[in-house]
């Protein structure tokens, strides 16, 4: 079994909404993969499924080995400490300074203070923030603050990188800069990468797997690929 | 350790957060004063009508004349009869010859009368005072005595108890009713604003959650913020209770209004207002501790 397993999942929302149509997917360890979409294409759910913030209807999510869609809701917090997330939005917590974010989980976890401090300085070093642990997060640039809420996804050496629109929000120049980070920490970490996103450029550049989704169904999978022409997306 | 890390480190953050959160802390701590300063009030006000109404029972006597010809070991064997009945507290004697006595030492008129009499003339009557224990079997205590040998009127006001009875147990109830509602919408109120507070942090849960923390964790700081809150809003309304409660006795002492109204007397502060405090505060920690992990509960679910 690989990695990263989804087998025939189904995800019906709520109101009816059909996201996933029998999907089925494997991701090696250590592999950077883009999936790409239109909007409502599924993309988003496929990636939610990885951390468990959404359960399938049907079907069967395997990460390193355990079913995530078995997991109970006071459980998740197992899946999440071995999986790093980077948001569109950051999700950083306002009130906590660089620092204290990236320290966060840890701390959560009931770490000791003198081993969660080379940890952070260590993460805050690879995502080039170290001169800013005091800064409050709305002090900071956007695409300092998404270098923030990657620290803080890899400060813990998950094994698994999600990242959902990481530049959604970024000017080109500084996604780039995000793009070539998350991209270091592949190679240098042998993280597992599954990232979903809109920007073109940038998956086109990068060389990399890429999946398209369109209506809950896998499209494409290309091993070396990039936007084709007829997947104007 | 890593439990007593946690715990410790929850309590830090929930100091932080009661700071960082100012306003929304400041606004649950006004609405716990506010509630708790009623809910006082309203346990103050209970016990003191208590407090009051057992004064009046406790005044409340039965009178027995005995018959005009009865015998000093008649009057001996009543008395260890009327000890005896069920409900009957005390038993005071009063022989003719003391009423007389008393009476003449009342006044001139009742000199006078007293003295119009013969030397060995006593138109009065032998009697006993008696308390019962137990008000609302007044009646049939009453009854009980007037079937007794030798006896010749029972006399306790019977149409004015009967109505104090009745008046004492609608006050009873009503200030029962009366905390009970308190405590309930104290708990409404404290619970709500703090359900408003943990609302707006709904995100910082979804954080806390994402980022791998668990349930447990991610409650505690709440939790202890809910304590926090609750018994910080408790301090004022205990200080209240304890200073303004002393205050109003002393001060109702002094005025003499014991002396003009002497049933209607305040009960002495010492420790229904440390009993009142400390519910005062179990009720303020504990609602904000249930309040805060019922609002938080809600949004454990990313």
């Amino acid at each position: 079994m690989e990695f990263i397993e989804i087998q025939d999942c189904t995800k019906v929302y709520k109101n009816g909404v059909t996201a996933l149509s029998d999907v089925n997917l494997s991701i090696k360890k250590g592999d950077f993969v883009f999936v790409i979409g239109h909007t409502a294409s599924g993309k988003s759910t496929l990636i939610k499924l990885l951390y468990r913030e959404e359960k399938p209807t049907k079907g069967k999510v395997f990460v390193g080995g355990v079913d995530v869609a078995k997991l109970r809701n006071s459980k998740v917090y197992k899946l999440r400490r071995k999986v790093g997330i980077v948001f569109q939005d950051f999700k950083l917590l306002p009130k906590l300074t660089v620092y204290e974010n990236v320290a966060y989980p840890l701390a959560s976890y009931g770490m000791k203070t003198s081993e969660i401090r080379p940890l952070v300085l260590a993460a805050l070093e690879q995502v080039g923030l170290k001169d800013k642990t005091r800064s409050f997060p709305d002090q900071l640039s956007g695409g300092e603050q998404q270098r923030v809420c990657i620290a803080r996804a890899i400060v813990n050496k998950p094994r698994l990188l999600i990242c959902d629109e990481p530049t959604g929000n970024l000017d080109p120049e500084t996604s780039k800069e995000i793009m070539d980070l998350i991209n270091r920490i592949n190679k240098e970490l042998g993280t597992t990468v599954v990232m979903a996103t809109h920007a073109k450029d940038i998956v086109n550049r990068m060389k990399k797997r890429v999946i398209v989704m369109k209506e809950g169904l896998i499209e494409g999978d290309h091993l070396k690929g990039g936007y084709k022409v007829n997947e104007s997306v | 350790m890593r439990v007593f890390r946690i715990i410790g480190r929850s309590i830090t953050s929930s100091f932080k957060s009661i700071f960082r959160n100012f306003s929304l802390s400041m606004a649950s701590i006004t609405c716990t004063v506010i509630t708790l300063l009623l809910v006082s009030i309203g346990i103050l006000l209970s016990y003191n009508i208590n407090n009051i109404t057992k004064d009046i029972e406790n005044e409340l006597t039965i009178v027995i004349l005995m018959d005009k010809e009865v015998t000093e070991e008649e009057i001996k064997e009543t008395e260890d009869i009327i000890k005896n009945i069920d409900n009957i507290d005390t038993v005071v004697f009063n022989s003719k010859d003391e009423i007389k006595d008393h009476l003449a030492s009342q006044s001139d008129t009742y000199l006078k009368i007293v003295e119009s009499w013969g030397e060995d003339e006593n138109p009065l009557q032998d009697s006993f005072v008696v308390t019962v224990e137990n008000i609302k079997d007044i009646n049939e205590t009453a009854t009980t005595l007037r079937n007794l040998d030798y006896v010749d009127v029972v006399r306790y006001g019977e149409t004015m108890v009967n109505k104090l009875i009745n008046t004492f147990d609608g006050i009873k109830n009503g200030t029962i009713v009366l905390v009970v509602a308190l405590i309930l919408v104290t708990t409404f109120l404290i619970g709500n604003t703090i359900k408003i507070t943990i609302h707006a942090r709904k995100n910082e849960i979804d954080i806390m959650r994402l980022v791998g923390t668990s349930n447990t964790v991610v409650k505690m700081p709440f939790i202890i913020e809910g304590f926090l809150l609750g018994a910080i809003g408790s301090i004022l309304p205990i200080l209240i209770t304890i200073l303004g409660y002393s205050y109003l006795y002393d001060h109702m002492d002094s005025v003499g209004m014991s002396n003009i109204l002497n049933v209607i007397r305040l009960a002495p502060p010492n420790t229904i207002v440390y009993h009142t405090s400390l519910i005062l505060f179990v009720s303020g920690s504990v609602i904000g501790m249930f309040g805060s992990v019922r609002a938080v509960r809600r949004y454990l679910t990313i």
